[in-house]
């Protein structure tokens, strides 16, 4: 592979060219810049306020990230009275208790005050809504701090949920006119469909056929382009400073891999039943032992699918917060500098990740529904 | 507790270091051998490595702790 070498020209010059401000950076003043457009501004801030330790904070404010929240809350900072300001919107809260009841979650002030509707009284603690008695109660905890309160039905649109939507809109928009232009040119695609055609085409020719098969892949590709273009777009957006983190959520995952679970399981033919249940070419105490052991990883595969995905994004997230707040706990240019390119680095092979990501998670998918069609064959058991 | 655990950790990344070493040295081997087939050799060695990075995964769950 040939790199023109002009880009790379560039980026040395241009860090050569920011080495001077970065050695006479003021900690106490630059080092917050530098950040303020990342979320961890709203960290910086607190720091000069708060009497808390610096590193329980940043853990505090890691833990806070990787929470799913009502409300898209970009940053935050202190005005000049001291009052904390938060940077975002809010977002519709819908819960079913004594009927539906829908309301913006600003009336939660982002977590400080109790909501009340209909005569309802609502309250997040460690991001969940719980229902409280009256409008001054707080949340009681028992002996090991998990709240006692009712938990109503919470169908909310909170940030991640917001964020799939987000994601589905765009990839209708890009797809469809990928698909538009495509027609319409008679097999040119045309904009930005150019970019992603030959993704299209790489999800076909080199994942799906190859492990699927020419007969059956087909029926599949849809699912298979829609995960991966969704994965992939969800793990690029968790990398900008917005503070999503979708794919890092459990859930999330954990319903993509249902999704292959019964996709697999619900068009399985005869040979892959038979592989579980009557393994073929093997003595017969052996298929006794081998049953349980394939059953189990009919359940096992996706369960891995889940959390490979989850542990990879949430450890991205972790390592890349933690470096950035290095920067808060040296206080000196030399921290903040390594701090800085530390980041920079680890941004660069997450991008990688995110990429990476989508495909295991579409290539083991199409794995599994290749096992799931294989053609019947006699070739081992005739020997 | 917290001892243990951390060890069991480390023991954790311990084994998947080594197994995924083991796969991207094998598979560099087979690339320096066989150039025209890196193309197939890296798909199996990036699926080899996912399954052992998720049981990796999987035990850190296991000793986390939560």
């Amino acid at each position: 592979m040939v790199i023109s070498k002009k880009p790379l020209h560039f980026i040395i010059a241009a860090f050569v060219a920011c080495l001077p401000f970065l050695s006479v950076a003021n900690p106490s003043v630059d080092s917050v810049k530098v950040v303020a457009e990342s979320n961890v501004a709203d960290e910086a801030h607190r720091e000069k306020a708060g009497p808390k330790d610096i590193k329980t904070e940043i853990n505090e404010f890691i833990a806070h990230h990787l929470q799913d929240s009502y409300d898209f809350n970009i940053f935050g900072y202190k005005n000049d009275l001291g009052e904390q300001e938060h940077v975002g919107f809010p977002l519709p809260v819908i819960l079913i208790d004594d009927g539906l009841q829908v309301f913006s979650s600003s009336r939660f002030h982002h977590g400080e005050e109790t909501a009340a509707v209909n005569g309802n009284y609502y309250r997040v603690h460690h991001g969940k809504i719980y229902k409280v008695d009256s409008a001054e109660a707080d949340v009681t905890l028992d002996g090991e701090h998990h709240p006692t309160n009712a938990k109503p039905l919470d169908f909310s649109i909170t940030k991640n949920v917001f964020m799939i939507f987000v994601v589905a809109l765009l990839m209708f928009l890009l797809f469809r006119s990928l698909g538009k232009s495509f027609a319409k040119n008679g097999g040119i695609s045309s904009g930005v469909g150019r970019i992603f055609e030959p993704i299209v085409l790489y999800v076909r020719d080199e994942i799906a056929i190859p492990n699927i098969g020419e007969r059956h892949y087909k029926k599949y590709m849809s699912y298979l382009l829609t995960i991966f273009f969704f994965v992939w777009f969800l793990n690029i957006f968790g990398l900008t400073p917005f503070g999503i983190n979708v794919t890092g959520n459990i859930a999330v995952t954990a319903c993509l891999a249902l999704i292959t679970f019964l996709i697999t399981t619900f068009t399985a033919k005869k040979s892959y039943w038979g592989h579980i249940f009557w393994m073929p070419g093997v003595p017969v105490p052996m298929k006794f032992i081998l049953a349980p052991i394939e059953l189990l990883g009919m359940f096992i595969k996706p369960f891995s699918l889940m959390i490979r995905l989850y542990a990879n994004i949430v450890a991205g997230h972790i390592v890349l917060m933690s470096l950035i707040g290095l920067m808060f706990i040296f206080k000196s240019w030399l921290g903040s500098t390594l701090s800085f390119f530390l980041s920079f680095a680890i941004s660069l092979i997450e991008i990688l990740v995110a990429l990476l990501q989508a495909y295991i998670f579409t290539m083991l998918s199409a794995l599994y529904f290749g096992s799931a069609v294989e053609e019947h064959h006699h070739d081992e058991a005739h020997h | 507790m917290t001892i243990p655990r951390i060890i069991g950790a480390g023991l954790v990344v311990i084994g998947a270091g080594i197994g995924i070493g083991r796969i991207g040295g094998s598979a560099m081997d087979a690339i320096a051998r066989q150039p025209e087939a890196s193309g197939k050799i890296q798909t199996a060695m990036l699926i080899a490595a996912a399954l052992i990075e998720g049981i990796g995964f999987a035990a850190l769950f296991a000793v986390s702790e939560n």
